[in-house]
């Protein structure tokens, strides 16, 4: 959006008339700039500002889970986050975590066994059982559904949620050689 | 061979892209357009005196504001007529629908009066908060009892609040009581609960101001219908609208209902300015603004013979539809007849009243009245049981419709106005295999002692049929392209059901081509024009066998041309892998890649592979190039319309556990049995089962809307509206029976609804089992639970008699 310089130092928005502010964040390992107002949610500001509509809104009061990024690895709920806050960190989104042609363990694992159906707040469960099994490389079953138990999914019931993380952990440990194979 | 795909737990094709965040929601598209916001009521029933948006006119970024009078003034089109009544019914006699933007009154809060149109959504926020709405607060009618004492009115016109009423006898009620040994009476209450999808509605329309067209976005469950309803409100040429269902991040029934006020009001902006607009409905409107479901009181009287069948069954109801009727009375209507589940009722009377509130209206969610009958029926089978001290199960087998009796008239009318009869099912057979599946004695025994032990534990079992794939129809065109992959579009929509690879099985095998190769289109009216919508568990049946049908076309074409090409008779050909060869010679073969060049006799080549259907290169000049009853391409569309439903149906059993302090609810088991006929794709149903129980459980134990006297839904978040999350729903066994449909080629049924049709009815008869007096009141939480025990103490809430019984045997 084209912005002018008003007064000194403050940078107003053209069309609203609102002060913005540089924000500059490092998104999937990539740093990216923009200017905008104070208010600007992170969720609105990686959705609508960079453009990375992976990372979706279910409740706009954190309650959801489905706007989950991780900052500096952690998993937090980028509706309650104004962009300006986090400015000089690192967050990671859906869309960082793979591709179709490389999957993360976790996608992986989510499309094996159908751990999504609709998909709405699958990114968000996508990113909090990365974060969590990089810290829980082998979780039990109970383990795995206390972890996803803060994000709330409408479609599955959650178990094939459950199994996915599982399965998750083991492809993750198919994909590293053990010790004793080095 | 190609290996046969349907029946096979296939991976989703969908998911690559939804797993890496690919997928394109509603709000993912439209980076670009103006935002709209809206001004609603924050009363339950008031005139609206004035509209001051003098303060909201300063704000920078401000583009338009629309009240009722500007669509009045608007020069074409009906924009300020009241919405459409969808499904008129004789019944409904006194039919009200809303207006885009309310019109001289509100009936409900959260009700549009103003529509705010600017740069982006925080600009538009807080242009709605500036302007001033003064009301004229009228007293609202709030729950059932208000709406039937007819003290308050919602609508100043229908005195008694009744919508409509509905009576359907079978048999002679009257003297089959007369004739009954023993009788009962029950009065069961249903809350309130709603679809939530995660994505809430979202509408973003594109006007070509150049050409005329509009091109309208919508997460809608019928793409097809809003097209119609907008091209009608806009006064436009049909052919220059389209509606696209992009991703649709859940539905549950709620998206079925159209044009919601926000699907005529955004087109109609766009191109009033000439700019892209669109709406996302955030989640505190979705509570307030988009629909409800579930509430209904019944009063039941039943007359059975000692060995507990039934003899005559007469059941009153009343029905909240919230302050308007636009999707008409499908749900009290799909009550009163699939109230009756697996079993013959006798003599069978239902009537019921559809009533005004001032709440949100209540139209399908998932289950659509379906949850209300099977937990009145199952309460009263359970009755039954308990008046005669015999086995639940057992009580539920004498009355069961047997496979013998199959098709099964009800001689009622159902949801679609076609006669009630059962298709199929093996009612005996699924019973039989829930008891396997739980170990049914042997649960009994292990409850039994863990009673014994001081522990509250109760099993609960509950049966219900469910009609599916209601038409009128479906349709799908497939085409193969003379690259040799096949696109199949159909115009219904999807909200993830799996359709891309369920109905891509279905094409695969009859084309004999692999699954990769098969790309579905889904909900875009560019695509396929003709469809009715996603409900009613409806979608496998209806454009999976248009599906089959159009694709069969195709390839007795294929078979045709591959026969002429190679000199063979059709008979003799088949296709595998996506070519066509003599059976038993496959030497003899022709790619259907090659057979799409052919199909289509061409002047011009366009590349290598298409020189050969130019017209030199073509041998035979005998006839036209194109046969007189033939058309080019090789392509085909076609339709499946039912002369009825088929009926799925499904058994469930949970044993549960409370807490003798904190009454607090937890489940130890749940089981399903479910027969949907021949699955498709067994991971799919399985899915649909898993979210249908979470769904019910859900419904069950935590949802409910929450209003106060002055129409104030108090939990409208999902802070204080208790969905569960994974810590709240059990591990679900499942096993399948797959009885098969007669009425369609591919045998199946729906099953998008199933698994949570008896949520509500096997948590009370488990809940009642394990505390020993009767629930009557869905759902339950801990504390009413708490309240229950405290009034059975004192004497309020009857025993169960089972438990007089084994309080003697412990004597």
């Amino acid at each position: 959006m084209p912005a002018t310089v008003s007064g000194m130092t403050a940078v107003h928005d053209t069309t609203t008339g609102e002060p913005l502010h540089d924000v500059r964040l490092r998104v999937n390992d990539v740093w990216q700039e923009a200017r905008v107002p104070a208010r600007r949610l992170l969720s609105d500001f990686l959705r609508h500002d960079l453009r990375l509509t992976g990372t979706h809104v279910g409740c706009e009061h954190g309650v959801c889970g489905a706007c989950t990024v991780l900052l500096d690895g952690a998993p937090v709920r980028s509706c309650l986050l104004l962009a300006v806050t986090v400015s000089g960190q690192s967050v990671t989104t859906v869309e960082g975590l793979g591709s179709p042609e490389a999957m993360h363990p976790v996608q992986q694992a989510f499309r094996e066994c159908h751990g999504l159906q609709c998909g709405f707040c699958t990114p968000g469960f996508l990113t909090t059982a990365a974060a969590y099994l990089a810290q829980h490389p082998s979780p039990t079953e109970a383990e795995a559904r206390e972890a996803i138990s803060g994000n709330l999914c409408r479609c599955t019931g959650y178990q094939n949620i459950v199994r996915s993380v599982l399965r998750a952990a083991e492809i993750a440990r198919e994909r590293t050689p053990s010790a004793s194979d080095r | 061979m190609t290996s046969r795909l349907f029946g096979e737990p296939v991976q989703r094709v969908e998911d690559a892209q939804l797993v890496t965040g690919r997928g394109h929601y509603l709000d993912d598209l439209g980076h670009d357009a103006l935002a709209a916001a809206f001004v609603r009521s924050p009363h339950a029933h008031a005139r609206v005196l004035d509209i001051d948006v003098t303060a909201a006119l300063d704000v920078e970024g401000l583009v338009a504001i629309y009240t009722y009078d500007d669509l009045a003034a608007s020069p074409r089109g009906t924009v300020a007529e009241a919405l459409p009544l969808l499904i008129p019914h004789p019944a409904l006699h006194a039919p009200r629908t809303g207006y885009a933007l309310a019109r001289e009154e509100v009936n409900h809060v959260g009700e549009a009066v103003v529509m705010v149109v600017a740069s982006d959504r925080y600009v538009a926020e807080d242009a709605a908060e500036r302007i001033v709405v003064t009301y004229g607060v009228l007293p609202p009618v709030v729950g059932i009892e208000a709406a039937r004492s007819a003290e308050r009115r919602t609508h100043d016109d229908v005195p008694d609040n009744v919508a409509a009423h509905l009576l359907q006898e079978v048999g002679d009620v009257q003297a089959a009581f007369a004739g009954s040994p023993r009788t009962l009476e029950l009065d069961l209450a249903i809350q309130r609960s709603a679809s939530m999808p995660l994505e809430g509605k979202g509408v973003y329309a594109r006007w070509d101001a150049e050409d005329g067209s509009m091109r309208v976005y919508s997460s809608t469950q019928t793409s097809t219908s809003v097209r119609a309803a907008v091209a009608a409100k806009l006064d436009l040429p049909l052919n220059k609208v389209d509606c696209i269902a992009p991703m649709v991040g859940g539905g549950f029934g709620v998206k079925i209902v159209h044009p919601w006020p926000e699907e005529v009001l955004v087109p109609w902006a766009a191109r009033e300015l000439g700019r892209e607009v669109k709406w996302v409905e955030d989640r505190r409107e979705h509570f307030v603004s988009s629909a409800h479901e579930r509430g209904q009181l019944h009063t039941i009287k039943v007359g059975f013979d000692d060995d507990g069948r039934l003899l005559a069954l007469d059941v009153r109801f009343w029905h909240d539809n919230g302050a308007y009727t636009p999707y008409g009375i499908i749900v009290p209507i799909i009550t009163s007849t699939q109230l009756l589940g697996p079993y013959k009722p006798g003599a069978y009377r239902v009537e019921f009243w559809s009533l005004y509130t001032n709440t949100v209206i209540v139209t399908p969610y998932r289950g659509a009245g379906r949850p209300q009958g099977c937990f009145a029926m199952e309460r009263v089978m359970d009755a039954i049981a308990d008046a005669l001290g015999l086995d639940r199960a057992e009580v539920r087998e004498r009355n069961f419709i047997t496979p013998e009796e199959m098709p099964y008239d009800h001689h009622m009318t159902f949801q679609d106005g076609r006669p009630l009869i059962y298709d199929s099912g093996d009612f005996p057979a699924t019973l039989a295999k829930l008891r396997t599946l739980i170990g049914w004695d042997d649960t009994l025994a292990q409850v039994a002692s863990w009673r014994a032990a001081g522990r509250r534990v109760g099993v609960g079992l509950a049966c219900y049929v469910e009609g599916t794939g209601v038409g009128p129809y479906e349709g799908a065109h497939v085409v193969v392209e003379t690259s040799g992959k096949v696109k199949v579009a159909t115009g219904l929509t999807t909200q993830g059901q799996g359709h891309f690879t369920s109905f891509a099985q279905i094409a695969a095998d009859e084309l004999g081509v692999a699954l990769e190769d098969v790309e579905v289109v889904t909900g875009d009216t560019r695509r396929f024009g003709y469809a009715v919508g996603t409900f009613a568990s409806r979608a496998a049946v209806m454009s999976g066998n248009a599906i089959a049908f159009a694709a069969r076309s195709v390839r007795e074409k294929a078979l045709r041309i591959a026969g002429d090409a190679l000199e063979a008779d059709p008979g003799d050909l088949e296709i595998v892998d996506g070519v066509v060869r003599v059976k038993g010679s496959p030497a003899a073969s022709i790619p259907l890649a090659t057979v799409a060049v052919l199909s289509n006799p061409l002047r011009y080549a366009f590349d290598e592979a298409s020189k050969a259907a130019t017209q030199f290169a073509v041998g035979d000049t005998s006839g036209p190039p194109v046969r007189e009853d033939d058309e080019p391409g090789l392509e085909g569309t076609d339709y499946y319309s039912p002369v009825g439903a088929t009926f799925a149906n499904g058994m469930h059993a949970v044993v549960v556990e409370t807490d003798p302090e904190t009454a607090e609810i937890k489940v130890l088991r749940y089981c399903v049995v479910h027969d949907c006929g021949p699955l498709i794709n067994p991971l799919i149903v399985e899915g649909q089962v898993h979210g249908g129980v979470a769904q019910g459980v859900g419904g069950a134990l935590y949802e409910r809307m929450e209003y106060d006297e002055n129409g104030q839904l108090l939990n409208a978040s999902f802070m204080d509206f208790l969905m569960p999350y994974a810590s709240e729903i059990p591990h679900i066994e499942i096993d399948h029976l797959e009885t098969r449909s007669p009425l369609n080629p591919l045998g199946i049924k729906g099953a998008g609804e199933a698994g949570v049709i008896p949520s509500a009815a096997v948590f009370a008869s488990a809940i009642e089992d394990a505390e020993g007096f009767v629930i009557t009141a869905m759902p339950i939480s801990p504390s009413e639970l708490f309240d229950l025990r405290r009034r059975h103490a004192a004497g309020e809430v009857p025993s169960l008699r089972r438990e007089d019984r084994r309080t003697e045997e412990m004597r």
